[in-house]
């Protein structure tokens, strides 16, 4: 029966998925490709010359880069505290702040709604202070912490595995030669947990890039790329263009996640969620 | 091992508030759904009428998410384990390029893919308006996950000479990958199908785009209950959806210790 040779029996395992990826991704990409230069190749390059679709990519670099630089702060104390702080229930919440990751992003708008809407919660709160009703969900505040809540669950997984496999003794050579808090944290913690913040930096900075869900449930005043794609597809039958952002859109996300790779081995569990 | 150094009073500090921060909204939404009227909160009395009038309104949705993520799990086994098996057996740079080329729908965003799918396939009526075709979206973006699982645990040492052994004494492939490979990669398995299945339930940015009002799966409702309906009823959806991906993850979980006890990594 096994006639087939090692090299002949490889081909012929990966032809099903190769096949079914040749069809349903790379034709369909490579479609994609071509479609703005039906409306000349300045098309491909309206991401930069086009003031409307500049600002929105910029403002989406602009909240993407503060999203990554909060999550990666927030995600190692939190890391570091659960790493070596024991108390009863430590699991449980780690669980439970790692839930998240499986939330499709349209449910943290709803979370923000319900913490920063009209009828929300940080309303209430306000309105029994006396200060008013405050609401925050619709503008760039409530998009930049529902990126946050979205990208806070990866960033709290890795550092704390990081953080728990750090070498104490590390830690405690550089206090008894006498280094400070901002000595330990510049030449211990820093070092120790620097390829777990290259790979989950990029993972965060590339999901925010290219989130949709949230903004979406949002409907925020602050406008997004991807939103921008939406819109041109849906609402104004631009393929073109929308193919040319997106194609903007796909090569940003995908270089910092290869250019990580690059500088960290560990970045190589690439899992982004439907942000 | 020595215990660790306690957390500092600022780090402590910050982990409180980022707990609250994520835990809030997570019992704000759980207990909307479950108030009779939001404003006025718990004093209004707890009731499943919300729950009734999502599953109502919206319980096709919650079946069609559940059989889309089952078979999307059976397209990833059938296409990735024996992908899965050539790319740890392979050595050549082709199959180091596909292997890069198949993890590119996870890097690039959803939206995009999306796009290329309408624009290529959009005008095949029956497809198009098919829940094949929001399936053909999630296994492009799940099949690396599958794939890459089962991939590196292939690729240990003992299994190339258990393979060889069973080639020796006469195995055909079939019977090699079937009845030797496969039971001893069992673990990688599973674990990819529970990642797939969680995936698939909680996909949006693809099925937004290739949903039709016919083919709708459950985050593409809840979308539309936050958009039209009361906040109970947003609240009540949300449970669901939680009440769906729970088991599953807790199952993720269970699976991740049981491995770590027996191979003892």
């Amino acid at each position: 029966m096994s006639t087939l040779s090692p090299k002949a029996l490889c081909l012929a395992c990966a032809a099903p998925a190769l096949a079914f990826f040749a069809a349903f991704w790379l034709l369909p990409v490579l479609q994609l490709v071509a479609l703005p230069a039906q409306k000349g190749a300045a098309t491909y390059l309206a991401v930069l010359t086009e003031a409307r679709y500049l600002k929105s990519l910029l403002q989406t670099l602009a909240l993407s880069l503060a999203v990554t630089g909060a999550t990666l702060v927030l995600g190692a104390a939190v890391g570091l505290t659960l790493a070596r702080q024991r108390f009863p229930g430590r699991g449980l919440l780690l669980s439970l702040l790692t839930l998240p990751l499986s939330f499709p992003g349209v449910i943290i708008g709803f979370f923000m709604i319900l913490l920063g809407g009209r009828q929300g919660l940080v309303a209430d709160l306000s309105e029994a202070a006396g200060l008013g009703r405050h609401t925050f969900a619709y503008g760039l505040g409530g998009l930049f912490l529902a990126y946050l809540y979205f990208s806070l669950p990866r960033a709290i997984g890795s550092y704390t595995a990081a953080a728990s496999a750090m070498d104490p003794a590390l830690e405690e050579a550089a206090r008894s030669l006498g280094a400070g808090r901002w000595q330990v944290l510049r030449d211990v913690w820093i070092p120790e947990l620097a390829p777990a913040t290259v790979a989950c930096g990029a993972m965060v900075f590339a999901t925010a890039m290219g989130a949709f869900g949230t903004a979406f449930t949002l409907a925020s005043q602050f406008e997004v790329l991807p939103i921008t794609i939406y819109n041109e597809f849906t609402n104004y039958a631009n393929f073109a263009l929308a193919a040319s952002l997106s194609l903007a859109l796909g090569a940003l996300s995908w270089a910092v996640l290869w250019l990580a790779r690059r500088l960290s081995p560990e970045a190589h569990g690439s899992a982004t969620g439907g942000a | 091992m020595r215990a660790p150094r306690q957390a500092s009073a600022l780090l402590r500090a910050v982990t409180a508030l980022v707990a609250l921060f994520m835990l809030a909204p997570m019992a704000l939404s759980v207990l909307a759904g479950l108030v009779n009227n939001y404003n006025r909160g718990l004093q209004s009395g707890l009731t499943t009428r919300w729950l009734l009038e999502v599953w109502d309104g919206y319980g096709d949705t919650v079946l069609a998410s559940l059989g889309l993520a089952v078979a999307c799990v059976l397209g990833c086994l059938l296409l990735g384990l024996p992908c899965a098996y050539a790319l740890a057996r392979s050595r050549s740079r082709w199959a180091r390029l596909f292997e890069e080329l198949l993890t590119l729908p996870v890097a690039v965003p959803g939206l995009a893919s999306a796009l290329a799918l309408i624009l290529c396939y959009g005008s095949l009526q029956g497809l198009r308006q098919s829940y094949g075709f929001i399936l053909i979206g999630h296994i492009v973006f799940t099949l690396p996950f599958m794939v890459r699982n089962v991939s590196s645990a292939l690729q240990r040492d003992e299994l190339r000479s258990l393979e060889e052994a069973a080639r020796s004494l006469g195995a055909s492939f079939g019977q090699r990958f079937l009845g030797v490979l496969l039971p001893a990669v069992l673990p990688a398995i599973v674990a990819g199908c529970l990642m797939v299945f969680t995936l698939s339930v909680g996909e949006f940015n693809l099925t937004w785009m290739l949903h039709t009002p016919l083919t709708r799966t459950l985050p593409v409702g809840l979308a539309d209950s936050y958009a039209s309906m009361r906040l109970e009823i947003g609240s009540a959806y949300t449970l669901v959806f939680l009440l769906v991906i729970l088991p599953v993850l807790w199952g993720l979980q269970g699976l991740g210790h049981l491995i770590e006890k027996h191979h003892g990594t």
